[in-house]
């Protein structure tokens, strides 16, 4: 089992981990930001280049530094290696060379962007990006186009981050989207007349990194962090059948495959969890999700306070049943 | 000075003609060898890869995965798209025979019975050319089933690609022959272990696999005797811009740069006798350089046309061999029109996937756009200067670089005249202004 050292922090990893992986095991802030990698898909990563590291050590056999910065998604450890993350300003900076490029054709539309709140790259501009932009020519404009009934593509806001493609290769049959042109032109697109419309085609919005692929059935209906998010699931017999629910009081404004912490899937979930159950008598809820303190999300989550509110339910509850068991009065202190 | 590429037939595309002049003398001979003594002579001959990273032929060969049962192929990178490299063509076009026979000798040695040559899909003239070639051969039984009764047999196919800089890359190479969108592929698996198909491949040059053919007529150890330490054996150089004679030569390496530019052998000299601004030396990706360091290296010795007196210095003196697009450039030359069209090419070519090539091409053409519309500031040099920077060893594949390097060059070499476009704006409407800038005559 190679060791690996990443910022000063030392682990034994399996055959084959990548940095990024073996960073995520160490986990806090020493763990690369990812864009383009999906750890639930394969051949993901390598594109967006936010995860590169510095490789101060190649290995303990070959102990020379290697000459560019890596992409940690993409790297695999080897025995001895030492990595620079944020231990290395220059690869900071470089890092906050590659937002840059990443934010010259996204729009900084948050407050109007469905994903706001959600967006990794909007987590990525607060971390590394600079207050003011260098760049001061036109942006790329595009119509939003609806593939499918279900999905909306803003194209504009598209960082070609992949994943999109990748899940529509390895989830759904046939292949009814890709990439079209080259450099800055290059976008995402379906084949002329194709919707992409097939039963695991809804985690494609979960996969999309920023709001370029949005679920039509909430997109607008409300902000994130005026919903509450639930776990729940349903006996579903194309999926696992356990999501999260987005709730505004009792009604379902989205149904999402749930994430880990790292933003990416638990579980994919079939079109018919997403989209058509949207009343929570379809759900057996099991409670609200932990989200993140530093989430906008949590700004209007109750987690605990409606813990609390269940905790006093359950005692009046209580209060009521001794109540009846011993009889009106026989809670009373004087006994009246 | 020895030919070995483009020597006696100076254009010939018949079989017979080929053979008269000692065709497939070498196929004869190696098919005798064993693979692995082929491989022994590429290695001892010291040959370089010609397609641009100058990479030893011999060693790439040596890493090919050999898994039992697993077919191998040898692909032949004739995309040849780098702007100021134009030696391929012409090799195929006068001389396609020795890219076959080269192909069949290498295939032998690798033990592919099936190759590829990727063509430019632009260049039809020399595909029918190849293609007549492969033909002829077929039916004289140097290609297919049992060549010349050696018991190996190697299928070859030209591929004709959609014509994109890209496709030039040798992942994006096999991507586009898998019948994909031309994207190079992340490293690793490099090609040695998985290819086309997944399958071990090697990838090479037009005129590495061409140089072969005389390194096994004349064994490694005689063809390592030409050239200087490890830039070894002869080098097509594709030689344009403002010279008396361009065109494509064949030198031996080593030849002193500022020879090559003045002996009449070569180029004769900068048209109408101007003096010398800039020359690229190995196409348009790699650094330019003044005069000053074209002819001396930093210790001030004579340039020589190698691998490591070009290189000599690093970036701040020196530049690369590259794929041998030789561009001269007089003193009526603007550098920052002249980067203008070298960055206009690499966006336009730029595959899109990662971040830093995708957009950071796109802002450096407009920045420079700008520039020489009279609109730039002393600002837009420095972010010009930052932007190469970062996309420089940031990106999947090497093209990123070959956008940073031109333009970190033309700033680092010739800031001033950067300068003057943004001062002085009146002056610079067309080339006129050099012509008076440096009390020049128009011709
Ligand atoms: C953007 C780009 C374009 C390239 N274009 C060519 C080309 O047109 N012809 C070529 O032989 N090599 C080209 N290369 C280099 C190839 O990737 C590869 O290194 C070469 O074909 C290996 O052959 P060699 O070892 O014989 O030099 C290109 C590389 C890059 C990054
Ligand atoms: S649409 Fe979203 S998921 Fe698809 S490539 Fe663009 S940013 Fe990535
Ligand atoms: S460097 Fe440019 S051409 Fe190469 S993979 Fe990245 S975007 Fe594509
Ligand atoms: S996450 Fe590694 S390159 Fe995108």
């Amino acid at each position: 089992m190679p060791r690996v050292t990443i910022d000063g922090h030392t682990i034994e990893v399996p055959n084959g981990t990548t940095i990024l992986e073996a960073a995520r095991m160490i986990g806090g802030e020493i763990v690369p930001p990812a864009m383009c990698y999906y750890s639930k898909l394969k051949t993901t990563g390598g594109y967006c280049r936010t995860c590169i590291v510095k490789v101060s050590k190649g290995s303990e056999k070959d102990p020379r530094p290697m000459p560019k910065p890596v992409a940690s998604c993409r790297t695999t450890v080897m025995d001895g290696m030492e990595v620079q993350n944020i231990t290395s300003p220059d690869l900071l900076e470089a890092r906050a060379g590659v937002v840059e490029f990443l934010l010259l054709n996204h729009p900084l539309d948050c407050p109007i962007c469905d994903q706001a709140g959600e967006c990794h790259l909007q987590d990525l501009g607060y971390q590394n990006g600079k207050v003011k932009t260098r760049y001061e020519f036109d942006r790329r404009e595009f119509d939003p186009i609806d593939i499918g009934d279900k999905i909306k593509l803003h194209m504009k806001r598209c960082i070609h981050c992949f994943r999109c493609v990748k899940l529509a290769e390895q989830l759904t049959p046939g292949r009814y989207h890709g990439m079209l042109n080259r450099g800055d032109h290059s976008e995402i697109s379906t084949y002329i007349e194709h919707a992409v419309d097939n039963e695991f085609s809804g985690n494609m919005i979960d996969v999309c990194p920023v709001g370029a692929l949005t679920d039509r059935t909430f997109r607008f209906k409300s902000r994130v962090w005026y919903t509450n998010p639930e776990d729940a699931h349903r006996t579903c017999t194309k999926c696992s059948g356990k999501v999260r629910l987005w709730l505004k009081g009792e009604e379902v404004l989205r149904v999402t495959a749930r994430k880990d912490k790292y933003g990416e899937v638990i579980d994919w979930i079939c079109n018919e969890c997403r989209f058509d159950k949207k009343k929570t008598s379809d759900w057996v809820i099991e409670g609200p999700t932990h989200i993140d303190r530093h989430s906008v999300i949590s700004a209007n989550h109750y987690e605990s306070l409606k813990s609390l509110k269940l905790d006093v339910d359950k005692q009046k509850r209580q209060l009521v049943h001794t109540k009846n068991l011993l009889g009106e009065g026989a809670l009373n202190p004087n006994n009246e | 000075m020895r030919q070995l590429l483009i020597d006696n037939i100076t254009s010939s595309t018949s079989l017979s003609d080929y053979k008269s002049h000692g065709g497939y003398a070498a196929l004869e001979k190696a098919l005798k060898m064993k693979p692995e003594e082929i491989v022994a002579e590429v290695q001892k001959s010291g040959l370089r890869g010609r397609g641009g990273a100058g990479f030893p032929t011999g060693m790439k060969w040596s890493f090919i995965a050999k898994p039992e049962g697993v077919p191998r192929h040898l692909v032949c990178n004739a995309d040849e798209s780098e702007p100021g490299t134009f030696k391929d063509r012409y090799l195929m076009q006068h001389k396609p025979h020795i890219l076959i026979e080269g192909m069949i000798i290498s295939s032998f040695a690798l033990g592919a019975n099936l190759s590829y040559i990727y063509i430019r899909g632009e260049m039809m003239v020399q595909f029918h050319i190849l293609q007549k070639a492969i033909d002829d051969a077929y039916a004289a039984g140097l290609l297919g089933k049992n060549i010349l009764n050696s018991g190996f047999d190697l299928d070859l196919h030209v591929h004709c690609g959609g014509g994109a800089y890209i496709c030039g890359e040798e992942t994006a190479l096999i991507e586009s022959l898998e019948g994909k969108r031309g994207n190079p592929r992340i490293k690793p698996p490099f090609p040695a272990i998985a290819g086309v198909w997944g399958r071990p491949t090697v990838v090479n040059n037009v005129e590495t696999i061409a140089a072969v053919v005389p390194i096994i007529n004349m064994t490694g150890d005689e063809y390592a005797k030409i050239g200087v330490g490890k830039s070894t054996g002869t080098k097509l150089i594709s030689a344009s811009g403002h010279i008396n004679k361009p065109g494509v030569y064949e030198i031996e390496l080593g030849v002193p740069v500022e020879e090559f530019i003045y002996s009449e052998q070569y180029c004769g000299g900068i048209k109408g006798g101007r003096k010398l601004k800039a020359v690229v030396a190995g196409g348009s990706s790699v650094p330019v350089l003044p005069t000053e360091l074209i002819l001396k290296t930093a210790k001030g010795e004579p340039r020589l046309m190698t691998y490591e007196s070009l290189g000599d210095g690093g970036f701040a003196t020196g530049t690369m061999l590259g794929s041998g697009g030789f561009i001269v450039m007089d003193e009526t030359t603007s550098i920052v029109k002249n980067l203008f069209n070298f960055s206009r090419f690499y966006h336009h070519e730029s595959c899109g996937q990662c971040s830093p090539c995708r957009e950071g091409t796109g802002w450096m053409e407009k920045i420079l756009r700008k520039i020489l519309d009279g609109r730039g500031t002393i600002a837009d040099i420095d972010l010009l200067w930052d932007i190469q920077s970062k996309i420089e060893g940031k990106t999947i594949c090497p093209l990123g670089e070959a956008a940073a390097w031109p333009v970190a060059a033309a700033i680092r070499h010739f800031r001033p005249e950067f300068e003057e476009y943004v001062r002085n704006p009146q002056n610079i409407k067309d080339v006129k202004h050099y012509y008076r800038l440096n009390n020049l005559v128009e011709v």
